[in-house]
């Protein structure tokens, strides 16, 4: 008698969201990006569906980061240009651009208004063919102002504007919607307000192929266990049809990784047997998003090209079928 | 998984829809669909209901009037098999439900196959001509037997919704606890597992507080294995309860809006 080997069997999938609009669109896009739309869980491709590769992001500020002296001789030349730098990132293998808008912040000095905003937007759009994602600077008001210039000033592009949260979802949901762009909707590791969250942008009039969600990953060894449990739950759901957990995922896997001390600490003050910076560093962010990816990540954001380098080849090896 | 309910309301023994079936009125009969569909209806029923003078051509009717006005797939109600094949017809895709056939070798021989060929599910009751079983252990003989059909007329497992059958609890009151312990049982048959469904209304045949019966029993049968029923999806009490226990099984991931998310499928 043959033995048949047990299948799990789902009745929902992931939402599929495009990211990016071409000429014929109405951008300017090189292409676009499709994320989630998978029928099983991640890589498992004997039982499902897998349509969509999961994408990099890498991350470019509008200002000069306070990142670890090894990324200055990638980036050294271009900290003040973030046209320039996406250029770069682009080279380095970017499939999406992910601008976080920091030199907004209104606790900043000469912090950035929302028509500069909109230009450095614009800048970036000019420089790049890959879809773009702006991220506000996380102060609700100026949020809700700087990502409506951005909306604007990218019209037709099909960008991803982040990021809503529970109590501050209604300016960016309405900037998305009037600009027919993505909303990324974050929660903090909780996969309760993070479904209410998708409930609430949807009941404001967003279709749920422009929903995006961040459920704010930790970086390895700081919780990454955790987002790793949160996520396939989420997935699971999904899966099983929940249509509120089907939009895909994001992880900020380049700027959690190197939130720690371990990737950054100079070698004097490495620990036994840590290793040698930088190459600790780029372990510890390609770790963080391989994990993440594992755990059901769609878009991981990366900030060092090495790691990308990295990543980028471990996600051939994800994707070649293991469909029996 | 979620819970299915499936919308009783449109069944020619309720006034208003039976003069609409006798007078070829849609308009209460579309009525009925629409709101039910909006109450998180899984299942539309579609009984004729006593008065329609050619219960085959009602069928076809009240099948066709209802697609026109949702996407909600209909459980086509009646015993005469024919008038069940007009509705199938006349709806036109798979998905429908066929309510229902005893494990009764004629009527299996008629229904199972007829389900496979429209790509219908049936609503299989644990009964043959002797009546009703008192005790689980013969809802659950009978159980399996409808589930060897299934698998002997191509009818896959999951497309089965076996109905215990309850009986009034002020007549027959020891038939409650024996359902719930048939429906733990008739989960555990095959793999996938069979639906399992009631006619929920039944328990509270003719005791006063009807809402507070149909409610109570609901949850318990649902934590014993029960994943639909045909019941009134307008009685918002027994709706909650029924989201709310479904949430407290963890077959939904829980929101603060988890009430409305389940209304909404």
């Amino acid at each position: 008698m043959p033995v048949e080997i047990y299948k799990d069997k789902f009745t929902g999938k992931g939402q599929e969201v495009i990211l990016g609009a071409t000429k014929e669109q109405g951008g300017t896009r090189a292409y676009t990006v499709k994320l989630g739309g998978s029928s099983t869980l991640p890589f498992l491709f004997y039982e499902g569906e897998i349509p969509n590769r999961p994408v990099i992001a890498m991350e470019v500020w509008d200002i000069k980061p306070d990142w670890s002296p090894c990324f200055d001789q990638y980036y050294g030349d271009v900290w003040n240009d973030p046209a320039a730098w996406a250029k770069k990132a682009e080279g380095y293998g970017a499939d999406v651009i992910y601008l976080r808008l920091k030199g907004a912040d209104p606790e900043l000095e000469n912090s950035k208004t929302p028509e500069e905003c909109a230009k450095v937007v614009k800048a970036v759009l000019a420089a790049t063919g890959a879809p773009l994602m702006v991220e506000g600077p996380g102060q609700p008001d100026k949020d809700n102002d700087v990502l409506q210039a951005v909306a604007d000033a990218a019209a037709g592009e099909n960008i991803a504007l982040g990021t809503a949260e529970k109590d501050n979802y209604r300016g960016i949901a309405a900037a998305a919607m009037m600009g027919k762009h993505c909303i990324i909707g974050r929660s903090p590791v909780d996969i309760n307000i993070l479904k209410q969250l998708n409930i609430m942008i949807t009941e404001m009039g967003v279709p749920l192929d422009k929903v995006i969600n961040d459920p704010l990953t930790g970086g390895l060894g700081y919780g990454i266990e955790y987002s790793y449990s949160t996520m396939e739950r989420a997935r699971w759901g999904a899966l099983i049809g929940d249509k509120m957990m089907t939009p895909p995922v994001v992880c900020l896997a380049g700027p959690e990784a190197w939130r720690a001390k371990e990737p950054n600490a100079a070698n004097e003050d490495a620990g036994p047997g840590w290793g040698d910076q930088p190459d600790r560093g780029i372990m510890w962010e390609a770790m963080t998003a391989v994990a993440l990816l594992q755990a059901g990540g769609d878009l991981v954001l990366m900030r060092h090209p090495e790691a990308v380098k990295l990543v980028k080849k471990h996600i051939d090896t994800l994707m070649v079928s293991n469909k029996y | 998984m979620a819970f299915y309910m499936i919308g009783e309301r449109i069944n020619g023994m309720f006034k208003d829809i039976g003069e609409a079936v006798a007078k070829f009125d849609p308009k209460p009969i579309q009525d009925w669909a629409v709101k039910q569909t909006q109450a998180g209806a899984a299942y539309i029923d579609l009984n004729v209901g006593p008065t329609a003078a050619d219960r085959l051509k009602s069928m076809e009717w009240m099948a066709k009037i209802i697609s026109e006005v949702t996407d909600v797939p209909i459980a086509l109600d009646s015993t005469n098999y024919d008038a069940i094949e007009a509705g199938l017809v006349a709806i036109g895709k798979p998905g429908a439900l066929i309510n229902s056939c005893p494990n009764e070798r004629a009527k299996i021989e008629r229904v199972f196959p007829m389900a496979a060929k429209y790509g219908a599910g049936i609503v299989a009751l644990t009964m043959d001509k002797s009546g009703i079983p008192l005790n689980a252990d013969a809802r659950v003989a009978h159980a399996m037997e409808l589930v060897a059909a299934a698998d002997e007329f191509g009818v896959p497992t999951d497309s089965l919704f076996i109905d215990p059958l309850i009986l009034p609890c002020n007549v027959a009151q020891p038939h409650a606890p024996e359902v719930l312990e048939a429906l733990r049982q008739i989960k555990t048959l095959c793999d996938p597992a069979p639906h399992t469904t009631l006619g929920l209304s039944n328990v509270s045949q003719g005791t006063p507080d009807r809402s507070l019966v149909n409610r109570t029993y609901v949850v318990m049968a649902i934590c014993a294995g029960l994943d639909s029923a045909i019941i009134d999806v307008g009685d918002d009490t027994m709706v909650e309860a029924i989201a709310t226990a479904d949430m407290l099984l963890n077959h939904a991931i829980y929101c603060d809006s988890y009430v409305k998310v389940y209304r909404q499928g």
